[in-house]
């Protein structure tokens, strides 16, 4: 055979082989073989194009073509229709880039997810990794985290506090043991990002805590990866395996003097390892369970030493923070919350996927311009942000930017940057109800107001669920969620008031109907 | 059945311990592994494992009672977890998950007559193509009851 195999791209992130990637993979290689045609087939990541996939991508001349959502059935058909030279078919997108929802996001944390083979250390190279952590050492420790400050970056993982401030911290600690701790549980509804990055790009991930060990003389690292995530374990135990090979983790890397030791340790199920705390415990092979704060883990962490924890985004950020420079980050979004956000559109969406865009994205542009509206194609009832600790939220808001402080003023919070939508079928005491009955599963029983309140919480909603004492009983719920808000230890039992309050206070409609049906 | 069974594994799980370097913090690697060769943690093995990490049978008790993940009991063939977080609740997971263990002729958390354990989880990370299950360990999206039976035999096969 005379011409040049043609590069065709299909995912392996798990999103993807959950709608068959893998049977088009497969279908593909079969149809080229039996016609004649020599066709190369690389796995990528996901560009979060999500409701498209399985998207398979040729490469041509005017750049990577895209066609989904493939199926299985529609191979021979694409074939036909000359899908390799980028032919026109009805799955047929054009330019993978130039499709709006792509062409409309700002990528930095994900520039390479999607682009290149997760596990290529070359690739990842041509496309600029490997760049923040050469500029890293060669700067002094004290110039990296005056970067990662300047940059504005807030953790990702939810609470939003400053990055570099947190590293300053840690790096402020005597010297001796200190450790690097990646928080990989991801346990929030409607959050995939962490998930992404790992499968897409694991070694930003490393390249992120190898710069946070350097910066505050760390030598270990963990990534606490939740069990849930078979195949984000199986890509980062590989893409650690390739950078030891390749002599960035371990002793003297590249010569720099830094010595950095990373390992994946699994979850076993338990949302609440996702808190930090509760994670170091975890990782010192204890019950989950939360510790009082303080000290804070950045001066008596895991094993009672300094360490850093931070959330997957967070360090995955820090690469093109130090390879574009803090100014460069900075420049993107609004008032205190700097740069990009992975937002995570999810749930009775039509185009479900991955949008990183710079903060001060309203609401309703990622619902309805990114997302295009509800997949059941019934009217937008709400949509809950930052997971189930987080707010419902109301069509009347849905013109408030996503911006840390924009949202708090709205009683609602950003979390981890997940959005789940709802149409108008959903009964919010029912939500209400859920908030409480998740906590109750998932709390990790160390205080009162939390583990009491949450199964109390589940019980008075029910009553008013069977029409008993509904007035009265919303009261006793308003004096739970209080006592929940002031007296628990951590935002589990703290915040689950938040999901209540906000349906309670949005939707009263939902709460008042059902009391009424019961007593007919 | 249990004596030999115990004393057949307990070789199987101080190996285990061993290759984790009998490391108290790798506890919960531990487990995993040993569920991951007998599809549950077997009482005798916990005294095994606080012998090899020097903690006390309770301690090891307390750790694997904390977690979800862990079975006491043999499970099914074939594990599926349905997720019953927001996201896939609002593409209709509880009714999805009703429907599911009709077919199945069990209750979340049961295993059927045909060896196939059904349990809850909240999120699995595919909350676009909701709902989503988990299928021993491949995830499925935009689940349907047929497109699970689907996943159900070829991991059983
Ligand atoms: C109940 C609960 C669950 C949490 N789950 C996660 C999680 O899954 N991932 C995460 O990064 N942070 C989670 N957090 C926040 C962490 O406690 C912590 O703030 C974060 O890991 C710090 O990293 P960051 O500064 O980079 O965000 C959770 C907090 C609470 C209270
Ligand atoms: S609020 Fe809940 S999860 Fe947090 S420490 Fe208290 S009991 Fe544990
Ligand atoms: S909520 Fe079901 S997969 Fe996330």
């Amino acid at each position: 055979m005379t011409q040049s195999p043609t590069i065709v791209w299909i995912p392996r992130d798990a999103a993807a082989r959950s709608v068959g990637a893998d049977d088009v993979a497969a279908a593909i290689a079969r149809e080229a073989e039996l016609r004649g045609e020599t066709v190369t087939i690389k796995r990528n990541g996901s560009r979060g194009m999500l409701w498209l996939e399985p998207l398979v991508e040729v490469e041509t001349a005017e750049g990577r073509i895209a066609y989904g959502p493939v199926g299985e059935d529609d191979v021979a058909g694409l074939f036909d229709a000359g899908f390799v030279t980028g032919g026109a078919h009805a799955l047929h997108h054009g330019p993978t880039e130039s499709v709006p929802y792509f062409a409309n996001q700002e990528r930095l944390t994900f520039a390479r997810v999607g682009l290149i083979d997760p596990l290529d250390l070359a690739d990842y190279e041509a496309h600029g990794g490997l760049k923040g952590l050469r500029a890293a050492l060669a700067m002094t420790t004290d110039h990296i985290i005056e970067q990662v400050t300047e940059s504005g970056l807030r953790g990702r993982g939810g609470a939003g506090f400053p990055t570099g401030i947190k590293w300053r911290t840690v790096a402020d600690q005597p010297d001796g043991e200190k450790y690097i701790a990646c928080n990989a549980d991801e346990g929030d509804s409607g959050t995939f990002a962490d998930r992404m990055l790992m499968e897409g790009d694991p070694f930003t991930l490393i390249e992120g805590m190898i710069i946070a060990a350097r910066a505050v003389g760390a030598t270990k690292g963990y990534i606490y990866l939740r069990s849930e995530y078979p195949d984000a374990i199986a890509t980062m135990n590989a893409a650690i395996a390739i950078m030891e090979d390749a002599g960035w983790l371990g002793t003297d890397i590249q010569g720099s003097g830094t010595d950095f030791d990373l390992k994946v340790r699994r979850g076993a199920g338990a949302y609440i390892c996702g808190e930090e705390s509760s994670m170091l415990d975890s990782l010192e092979g204890l019950r989950g369970e939360v510790r009082a704060k303080p000290p804070i883990p950045a001066i008596a962490g895991l094993f009672g030493k300094p360490t850093v924890v931070n959330n997957v985004l967070s360090f995955g950020t820090v690469p093109v923070i130090l390879a574009e420079g803090a100014a460069h980050y900075k420049d993107f979004g609004m008032g205190r919350s700097r740069g990009t956000q992975p937002f995570q559109i999810a749930g009775n969406v039509k185009q479900g996927g991955l949008v990183e865009k710079a903060f001060g994205v309203t609401i309703r542009e990622l619902i309805e311009d990114f997302g295009g509206g509800t997949a059941s194609g019934r009217p937008f009832r709400t949509a809950q942000l930052g997971g189930p600790l987080g707010a419902y939220v109301s069509e009347a808001m849905l013109d408030t930017p996503m911006d840390y402080e924009a949202l708090a003023e709205h009683q609602a919070m950003l979390g981890h940057g997940g959005i789940v939508v709802f149409d108008d079928t959903v009964d919010m005491m029912e939500m209400a109800r859920f908030a409480f009955e998740f906590c109750a599963i998932e709390s990790c029983g160390k205080c009162t107001p939390c583990r009491v309140g949450a199964v109390r919480g589940r019980e008075t909603i029910e009553k008013i669920m069977r029409g008993d004492n509904a007035a009265e009983n919303l009261v006793l719920i308003e004096d739970l969620c209080e006592l929940m808000t002031d007296g628990s230890l951590c935002a589990m039992g703290g915040l689950t008031p938040m999901p209540v309050r906000s349906a309670i206070r949005l939707f009263p409609g939902d709460f008042e109907r059902a009391g009424r049906t019961a007593a007919q | 059945m249990t004596g030999s069974t115990a004393e057949g594994h307990g070789d199987m799980v101080k190996a285990i311990c061993q290759r984790h370097g009998n490391d108290p913090a790798s506890l919960i690697e531990i487990f995993h592994d040993i569920q991951a060769e007998l599809g549950f943690i077997p009482e005798p093995a916990l005294t095994d494992i606080a012998q090899a990490i020097n903690r006390s049978r309770a301690e090891v008790h307390g750790v694997m009672s904390f977690y979800h993940d862990f079975r006491r009991q043999p499970g099914g063939t074939v594990t599926v977890k349905l997720c019953r977080a927001e996201a896939c609740q609002s593409m209709g997971a509880l009714e999805l998950i009703e429907k599911v263990c009709a077919r199945h002729g069990v209750t979340l958390g049961g295993t059927s007559a045909g060896g196939v354990t059904i349990e809850p989880v909240y999120c699995l990370g595919n909350c676009a193509l909701s709902p989503a299950a988990l299928v021993n360990d491949r995830l499925v999206g935009r689940v349907t009851p047929d497109r699970l039976d689907k996943a159900i035999t070829e991991a059983a096969s």
